[in-house]
């Protein structure tokens, strides 16, 4: 069997549910960030898929930037959340109210 | 020389704003001095102009345009001719001697600083009023003044009856400019233009039932500023302001800015005599009426701004009649003495720790001989005694309407002339003669500072000599623009008897007043008595005023802030109660929770893509749907 488009948008869709899911349920700072990096690398299939369906590289340097925007900011994320982690020893969600309005 | 019309035009102003910056702080002496400088070079500049006028030499500068639109062009203008620059001299001379004695007579006040600026600014707008070359201009500086009066009369805010005042002031002036922006736009609308020069061009050629109309509007905002019936009723309520107020804005100038602007206008008013006799009319019956009133008041500032209203009356007399010259020579006479009246009274004002009934001073003679004489003489040329300037310049009214056939006008001026002499001797008799009364309600009168008294010095020379000595000069110098005419009575037999016999009828009324208030007695029968009532009731005219417009006036207000409550406001309340009421439900939503947060965000995104898709398909399906609904 051939693998067309739809196949990967298909896949992204699911991976995209899954990260979107993943972002409203998950409690758990750490996972809330993996689900958000799934949100984006589903994104990425389908630029990349759609970007050789018609040929076009315009899709792939996207999803280039896409990946490097998703690095810095998992490191800044990751660095606020080590930083949260010491001075309160959770990373709940539910403890993260000070935006309270 | 253009250098000169600046310096007279904005030295008031420099020193207005300069007092203006320590308008918030306590008295210093410094602003006092220094906006009384400015006016000293302000009339000295104007003195300058007037020698150059004096030699044949006018001057109209334009300063820069201000409305340029269309064909209306109107620039800051500012001319100096014979006739400006007597105002200017009037103004600037009179203003300068104020100024001096406010130094003493505001000493003790805390805003002494605030006082100069607003007496300064007042001096400003009367001279961009005078000096304007256009109708607009004038009108602006009309304001100006209107302003600086509405904030010297009520400058003592915190007396309720000041404020009261000052808003009526301000009121009933707001009445008549409409009248006068009427007129303005009048003149504009039919000769497209509103600079004296183009009026005065247009006149001759212009349609003489809009020229009524417009000088009819005119004299309604002459009427609204000169304070004549049915509008006087703010003058006398504006004696609450200080003194040198009253002398300086509600006597000497700004009063008689509507003389000014009729007698500015006279080639206008000239063509138009049938609305003269009406303003000489008005001007005869309210010279009587104000000096009805002011024969039995017993409040001495009111007393002489009766006295004010009267001798407006003579100058619109004059005027109404043609005889410009004459007008303005009584509104520079009158200028002089009444001031220099005012400023007396303030000085008995500041010895009776502000008493104003003159029935509980008495005898302050031997207290305040400089004041006593300077209010005597001022009395006398008031009540135009020879040689004073008031024989030279009201008599001359009286001439004025003897020569020109108006017997009645005539009967009634010189039946008021014997009222003046009466009522200011009777003022003057009750202050310093007589028994001293004062002593039974615990005052100690004492003299006004030395240079209060060398301040006001100019003004009883003028009062004195202006009419004998500068009458001929100012003749020659104004028919340059003013229409000429002696207004001499030729009979000699006939000059004689009425002058002598004028002259005799004012003595008789001195005497009389004399011989009935020398010792203050009250007689009781006459007080209780309809004529002395309705007198000192003013005519009941403020209390006719108070029921037939503004009580009505404040049910209305009320009405309408009934109608403002259930409608207007409800509207707005309504609406803002909307919002607050569904930010009340639905705050809840910001819990804070990072993840309710998120979850709400994917709400968002998904309801934006459904109705992007709803969106869309409306869009690539529009004539299906249209068929549907059967179109």
């Amino acid at each position: 069997m051939e693998i067309t488009l739809t196949h990967y948008l298909v896949l992204s869709t699911v991976l995209f549910s899954i990260g979107l899911i993943g972002v409203m349920r998950r409690k758990n700072l750490l996972m809330l960030f993996f689900a958000t990096e799934i949100l984006l690398n589903s994104v990425n299939v389908a630029l990349v898929a759609i970007s050789h369906y018609y040929g076009d590289f315009t899709g792939q340097m996207f999803a280039f930037f896409i990946i490097a925007i998703a690095a810095s900011e998992v490191a800044v994320g990751l660095g606020l959340l080590v930083l949260w982690f010491k001075r309160y020893n959770t990373i709940d969600l539910d403890n993260m109210t000070q935006m309270k309005g | 020389m253009e250098m000169f019309v600046y310096i007279a035009l904005f030295a008031p102003l420099v020193g207005s704003l300069t007092a203006g910056l320590f308008g918030a702080q306590k008295k210093t002496l410094f602003t006092g001095i220094f906006a009384s400088g400015m006016l000293f070079a302000s009339f000295m500049a104007s003195l300058l102009l007037l020698i150059q006028v004096l030699q044949g030499n006018t001057y109209h500068v334009e300063m820069m345009t201000w409305i340029a639109t269309g064909d209306l062009y109107v620039p800051f203008g500012f001319v100096v001719n014979q006739v400006t620059v007597t105002m200017m001299m009037v103004v600037t001379l009179v203003s300068t001697v104020v100024h001096v004695y406010s130094i003493g007579y505001m000493d003790h006040d805390k805003a002494f600083n605030r006082f100069f600026a607003y007496l300064s600014a007042f001096v400003f707008s009367m001279m961009v009023l005078v000096m304007s070359d256009n109708l607009l201009g004038l009108f602006i500086g009309w304001e100006g003044v209107g302003v600086c009066s509405w904030l010297l009369i009520g400058f003592w805010y915190h007396k309720e009856s000041a404020t009261w005042a000052a808003n009526e002031a301000f009121i009933m002036n707001r009445i008549a400019d409409l009248a006068m922006l009427v007129g303005i736009f009048t003149l504009y609308w039919n000769m497209g233009t509103i600079s004296y020069e183009g009026i005065f061009a247009g006149v001759a050629n212009a349609d003489h039932d809009m020229l009524v109309v417009a000088a009819g509007f005119l004299f309604v905002g002459a009427m609204g500023k000169s304070a004549q019936f049915p509008l006087h009723t703010w003058l006398a309520d504006a004696m609450e302001g200080p003194t040198p107020v009253s002398a300086l804005i509600h006597a000497a100038t700004m009063v008689t800015a509507g003389v000014y602007l009729v007698v500015r206008m006279n080639p206008m008013y000239d063509l138009v005599p049938e609305v003269g006799i009406i303003i000489a009319s008005l001007g005869a019956f309210v010279a009587m009426f104000a000096a009805s009133m002011a024969l039995v008041n017993r409040d001495m500032k009111r007393i002489i701004a009766y006295s004010t209203l009267s001798q407006l009356g003579y100058m619109f007399v004059a005027a109404g009649l043609g005889a410009y010259w004459v007008a303005l020579f009584h509104l520079m006479a009158h200028a002089f003495f009444k001031a220099l009246l005012f400023l007396g009274a303030g000085n008995v004002m500041h010895a009776m720790s502000d008493e104003l009934d003159p029935f509980k001073m008495g005898g302050l003679k031997k207290a305040m001989p400089g004041t006593f004489w300077m209010m005597t003489l001022a009395s006398i040329a008031l009540a135009g005694l020879f040689p004073f300037a008031g024989f030279f310049s009201k008599d001359l009214i009286l001439e004025v309407a003897f020569v020109e056939h108006h017997y009645i006008l005539y009967t009634v001026l010189l039946l008021t002339a014997g009222l003046t002499a009466f009522y200011s001797f009777r003022l003057a008799f009750l202050i310093f003669l007589g028994e001293e009364r004062y002593k039974l309600f615990g005052f100690h009168p004492h003299e006004a500072y030395k240079y209060m008294l060398v301040a006001m010095s100019p003004l009883l020379i003028l009062a004195i000599i202006a009419g004998f000595l500068f009458k001929g000069t100012y003749y020659e110098m104004v028919i340059a623009m003013l229409p000429a005419g002696e207004y001499h009575v030729h009979n000699h037999l006939v000059y004689w008897i009425m002058t002598i016999g004028t002259q005799l009828f004012v003595i008789a009324a001195i005497v009389y007043a004399y011989k009935k208030y020398q010792d203050a007695k009250i007689d009781k029968k006459v007080e209780e008595g309809f004529f002395y009532q309705l007198l000192f009731n003013q005519y009941y005219i403020p209390k006719i005023y108070d029921e037939v417009f503004s009580k009505p006036y404040a049910e209305l207000s009320k009405m309408m802030w009934k109608l403002d409550n259930t409608v207007v406001d409800a509207t707005v309340d309504g609406i803002a109660n909307v919002f607050y009421g569904t930010a009340k439900k639905t705050h809840t939503m910001q819990d804070g929770n990072l993840s309710s947060m998120l979850k709400w965000m994917v709400v968002g995104l998904v309801a934006l893509l459904v109705s992007a898709a709803v969106f869309i398909g409306i869009v690539t399906n529009t004539d299906a749907i249209m068929k549907l609904l059967g179109h």
